[in-house]
């Protein structure tokens, strides 16, 4: 009911502080994050100082992924401030362009985490879920395949379909330049996934390592599952700011191009979290 | 953002006025009303419990029998629903009573108001974070209905007890994790409103001292919920996931070893909680000092006492609340090197609340008081809030605290500060800003009604929980200590107390009425019938959408009152020369 | 509201900029895979990892965050929030340490 014609400082910076309401309101809220994550990453120091022997990453998880996820997060990084700049340039389409190619490589990284998460329950599920939920499950999906299927089916749904609205996007005037690198880095994302999906680097397909097994699982599958929603919600933000959000361009660009900018600092801070992640779980 | 544009505003239907309202007025107003609720909620939950203190397996007559067989079996309260109880309690009154009234309402109402603003910075956050925490709240109480109960592990809920406790536990925690995202919500709202909203002129020097304090609590809150909402999602793996952040290795349930992989810290479940809880309880009282030095300004007609070193307490104290958590902890096992350090760090936290209770104290000094029901309750606040620090230093002192740790001191401590401390401001706030949203005066005698006993009651239920904390009779012992023979000489003090809760909640009644009739029948008054400098009382009453009628902007600090020379003994921030 | 120019010329050098800290990034991360195969004890490893992992995040809080060209005021709110994180962390550690002479960790 407040427009933004009378709440000031939404567009334009406050003479004093040199920010807009919202990007402050953005760095206030990634402070509050980094204690989120803080809090996490102090119970993991505490557990593994307390642990008589704690895994080394590398016999567990498998570091060729690892490194794939944290290349395609970077990526995303890039594209995504590069969408920014696009609009900075009034320039809608290669903005779409770019955004498109960061929740590309967001649900690149979902799905190969997906697969990671996967590769760790092969057998014995029942014991992991509740049993109403699990009897539920059962009876609708038939077994443990299917519940690791059920979300990756969801991820490729959502990868193939945000690819093919990207080529309507990109590939109508464009440089072949441009199209060429874009189909270099959706075949990248492509041959990644492949390899996931024939858990190359996989060492343990026979084994169950639930998050009870150990508190290295438990505080792995917790960082890097709140990690991964947070990298949800980075894709129906910018889901939405590439979708029906993008009509605000038409009337307020200055503001809208802020949020884009706002939605940058929150992607980026979700990349600076798993290079802090990659290196503590896959690699010490 | 005129009047004449809010007066040709079309009508809007039943959900944009009352479900998916951006005004902060209203969001106010229904965190205020949610935030009463609870607290009169919270409230009866005690006084159940205080029937079961002052007679010990007695059934409670009438109102016994709606419990059911699994709760108080013929009428008598079981052990396992009086831990509820208590967890509940602390809960409810903690995170959806006092906070949401204090921070949500009072901050939401008042600070757009107070520096100039239009709304708050980011109205569509702040509707999310009111209906995150009613979303929250239903969980809380919808927990006393799942098999087993609500949570029964105390408000602090520590592992391992917590984790194997029955499914009312799980929501406890989702129902935490919707109040914590409330307030994270309003956090960066209230922050970003103070830091970028202010009315030309409105430097932070002069702003009151009520925002202030909504500041710093923002910061409090800000930084200190995530690492419980860290600490509450793993508490939820292990109990969903069976994970073992918090469970030891080794643990026997009933005799059976748990299936788990152990290796975890219960210590670390202690530390993150308590690393928000401190804070928290600053979140808890600094509003009612801001509240309290806004009524005592003005009715004392003269400025406050030495507001500069005000402030600067109360930044002092936002950084050290965060360094002085682990005085919870004392009796952990924690060596005499971090014992001493966290004991420094809450002795020296004393100090600036110390400065700004004298201050106010010093601000009645040659004033013209005027002892209205808002002021009585906030000069009440002061010596109150007084017994509940002095009381606090004990406490922190980890050599009494092995004596004291768990005990009803600690019990009757927090109650001091937080009941007839922060509740009372509150109260005050009530009813010196009923008149801004209503236009009309609440009743002079029926404030006095609920004033007076009210406050002979409080201190006739807290001072004996000092007294039996000293005799040593620790707390949640659901019979109240019967059983022990170094509690004997104190037992009589239960029934006191109970009495005293009792009478308490009946005098609460003449508020109620008072808040309701005065609505229709209460004394008319004017846009600013305090006589008061601050920006609140230049709007319109009740303030309309967009708050102000005219571009305010401030020319001098909030307190002027009884300016040398001026004609009346008040003159506004917003005035421009003194009349 | 913005920190880079609109002037044509300008953004292709904040961009190149970008590029060049995309290619540090992944340069970086291959770096920390390789080293973590050599072995430096525990704290060596830990130790390293982190610091090429703080420089990682420093180029992207500075560049693609804009870190290095805010206000004064985000600088400072940054500077709390780490500082704060720094006492969780180090009072955490120190708890876990200095325990009472005879007491004992269970698990």
């Amino acid at each position: 009911m407040s427009s933004v014609h009378v709440l000031p400082y939404t567009v334009s910076p406050r003479q004093d502080t040199g920010l807009f309401n919202a990007k402050l309101g953005i760095w206030l809220f990634l402070g509050s994050e980094v204690m989120l994550f803080g809090g996490l990453f102090s119970a993991y120091i505490l557990l593994r100082m307390g642990a008589p022997n704690w895994p080394m990453g590398s016999t567990i998880l498998s570091i060729p992924i690892g490194t794939f996820n944290t290349i395609v997060l970077i990526t995303s990084s890039v594209t995504m401030v590069m969408a920014w700049v696009s609009l900075k340039l009034q320039e809608l389409k290669k903005f779409r362009m770019y955004l498109g190619l960061t929740i590309l490589l967001a649900l690149t990284f979902l799905m190969v985490k997906a697969f990671e998460y996967g590769a760790k329950f092969s057998i014995h599920y029942h014991e992991y879920f509740p049993a109403l939920f699990n009897l539920a499950v059962h009876r609708l999906a038939g077994g443990i395949a299917a519940m690791a299927l059920v979300p990756k089916c969801i991820l490729g749904f959502f990868f193939l379909w945000a690819v093919w609205s990207l080529a309507q996007v990109a590939f109508k005037d464009f440089s072949r330049f441009v199209r060429t690198a874009i189909l270099l880095i959706s075949v990248i994302a492509f041959i990644g996934i492949i390899l996931t999906l024939f858990e190359l680097g996989n060492r343990h397909s026979h084994h169950n390592f639930p998050p009870s097994y150990s508190t290295y699982m438990a505080i792995y599958f917790t960082l890097t599952g709140l990690h991964g929603l947070h990298v949800l919600g980075g894709i129906i933000v910018n889901g939405y700011f590439w979708g029906p959000g993008r009509r605000m361009w038409l009337d307020q660009p200055e503001r809208f191009t802020n949020r884009i900018e706002v939605a940058g600092l929150y992607w980026h801070f979700v990349d600076l979290v798993w290079i802090f992640l990659f290196p503590v779980l896959y690699l010490l | 953002m005129t009047s004449d544009h809010n007066a040709h505003h079309p009508k809007v239907g039943f959900w944009r006025q009352y479900v998916f309202n951006t005004d902060h007025k209203m969001i106010g107003l229904w965190y205020g009303i949610t935030a009463l609720f609870f607290l009169f909620f919270g409230f009866c939950l005690v006084m159940l419990m205080r029937w079961q203190l002052a007679y010990p397996g007695v059934a409670l007559p009438v109102i016994g029998k709606w419990f059911g067989e699994s709760r108080m079996p013929d009428g008598v309260m079981l052990p396992e629903l009086y831990n509820q109880l208590g967890a509940m309690h602390g809960t409810i009154m903690v995170f959806m009573g006092i906070v949401p009234l204090a921070v949500g309402a009072y901050g939401n109402v008042l600070i757009p108001l107070m520096i100039g603003a239009p709304d708050m910075a980011f109205p569509k956050i702040n509707l999310a974070s009111y209906w995150a925490y009613f979303i929250g709240g239903v969980i809380m109480l919808a927990s006393f209905f799942v098999p087993g109960g609500a949570a029964a592990a105390g408000w602090t809920s520590y592992a391992p007890l917590a984790v194997i406790s029955t499914m009312g536990q799980t929501m406890w925690i989702i129902g935490m994790v919707f109040l914590i995202t409330s307030s994270l919500l309003g956090a960066v709202n209230f922050l970003t409103t103070i830091i970028q909203m202010r009315a030309p002129g409105l430097t932070f020097m002069k702003l009151p001292f009520f925002v202030w304090a909504q500041f710093i609590t923002a910061f409090l809150l800000l930084l200190a919920f995530p690492p419980l909402e860290a600490a509450a999602v793993m508490q939820l793996m292990d109990r969903v996931a069976h994970t073992s952040f918090f469970m030891p290795s080794g643990l026997m349930v009933s005799g059976q070893p748990l299936q788990i992989s152990g290796g975890g810290s219960v210590l670390l479940w202690q530390h993150l909680f308590w690393f928000l809880a401190h804070p928290e309880v600053y979140v808890l009282i600094l509003p009612a000092m801001g509240i309290v030095s806004e009524i005592i300004a003005n009715n004392s007609r003269k400025p406050l006492w030495g507001y500069k070193a005000m402030v600067f307490s109360l930044i002092f104290l936002g950084f050290m609340s965060f360094i002085v958590w682990a005085h919870h902890m004392y009796i952990t096992g924690m060596g005499t090197g971090i014992s001493s350090f966290f004991q420094a760090t809450t002795m020296i936290i004393s100090i600036p609340s110390v400065i700004i209770l004298t201050a106010l104290f010093l601000s009645l000094w040659g004033g013209s008081i005027r002892f209205n029901t808002p002021m009585l309750f906030a000069l009440a606040f002061l010596p109150m809030f007084g017994i509940g620090g002095l009381t606090g230093l004990p406490l922190g002192l980890s050599t009494p605290d092995i004596h004291l740790h768990d005990t009803y001191y600690v019990i009757g401590h927090f109650h001091y500060i937080v009941a007839p401390g922060t509740i009372f401001a509150l109260f005050a706030g009530i009813y010196y800003w009923y008149p801004k949203l209503t236009g009309r005066k609440m009743n002079e005698f029926l404030g006095h009604l609920h004033f007076w006993p009210t406050l002979v009651c409080m201190n006739f239920l807290f001072m004996p929980m000092l007294i039996q904390g000293l005799a040593g009779v620790s707390r949640r012992l659901y019979d109240g200590g019967m059983e022990y023979s170094h509690a004997q000489g104190v037992m009589h003090l239960n029934g006191v107390m109970s009495y005293a809760a009792w009478i308490m909640a009946l005098f609460q009644i003449p508020f109620i009425i008072n808040i309701l009739l005065s609505l229709k029948g209460g004394e008319k008054v004017n846009d600013n019938p305090w006589g008061s400098t601050t920006l609140e009382w230049a709007t319109a009453t009740p303030p309309p959408h967009g708050n102000f009628a005219f571009d305010p902007k401030v020319y001098r600090g909030p307190y002027e009152y009884s300016v040398p020379g001026a004609s009346v003994d008040y003159t506004p921030q917003y005035q421009e020369k003194v009349i | 509201m913005s920190n880079a120019p609109a002037d044509v010329h300008d953004v292709k050098k904040e961009v190149r900029g970008y590029m060049i800290v995309f290619g540090s990034l992944a340069f970086l991360t291959i770096l920390t895979v390789l080293i973590s195969r050599l072995h430096f004890g525990l704290v060596g490893n830990v130790a390293i990892a982190l610091l090429i992992a703080t420089f990682k995040a420093s180029l992207v809080a500075c560049f693609f965050m804009h870190l290095i060209s805010e206000r004064t005021l985000i600088y400072f709110l940054l500077i709390f929030t780490l500082g704060n994180l720094f006492f969780l962390f180090g009072l955490l550690l120190w708890g876990y340490g200095d325990i009472l002479m005879g007491a004992r960790f269970v698990s």
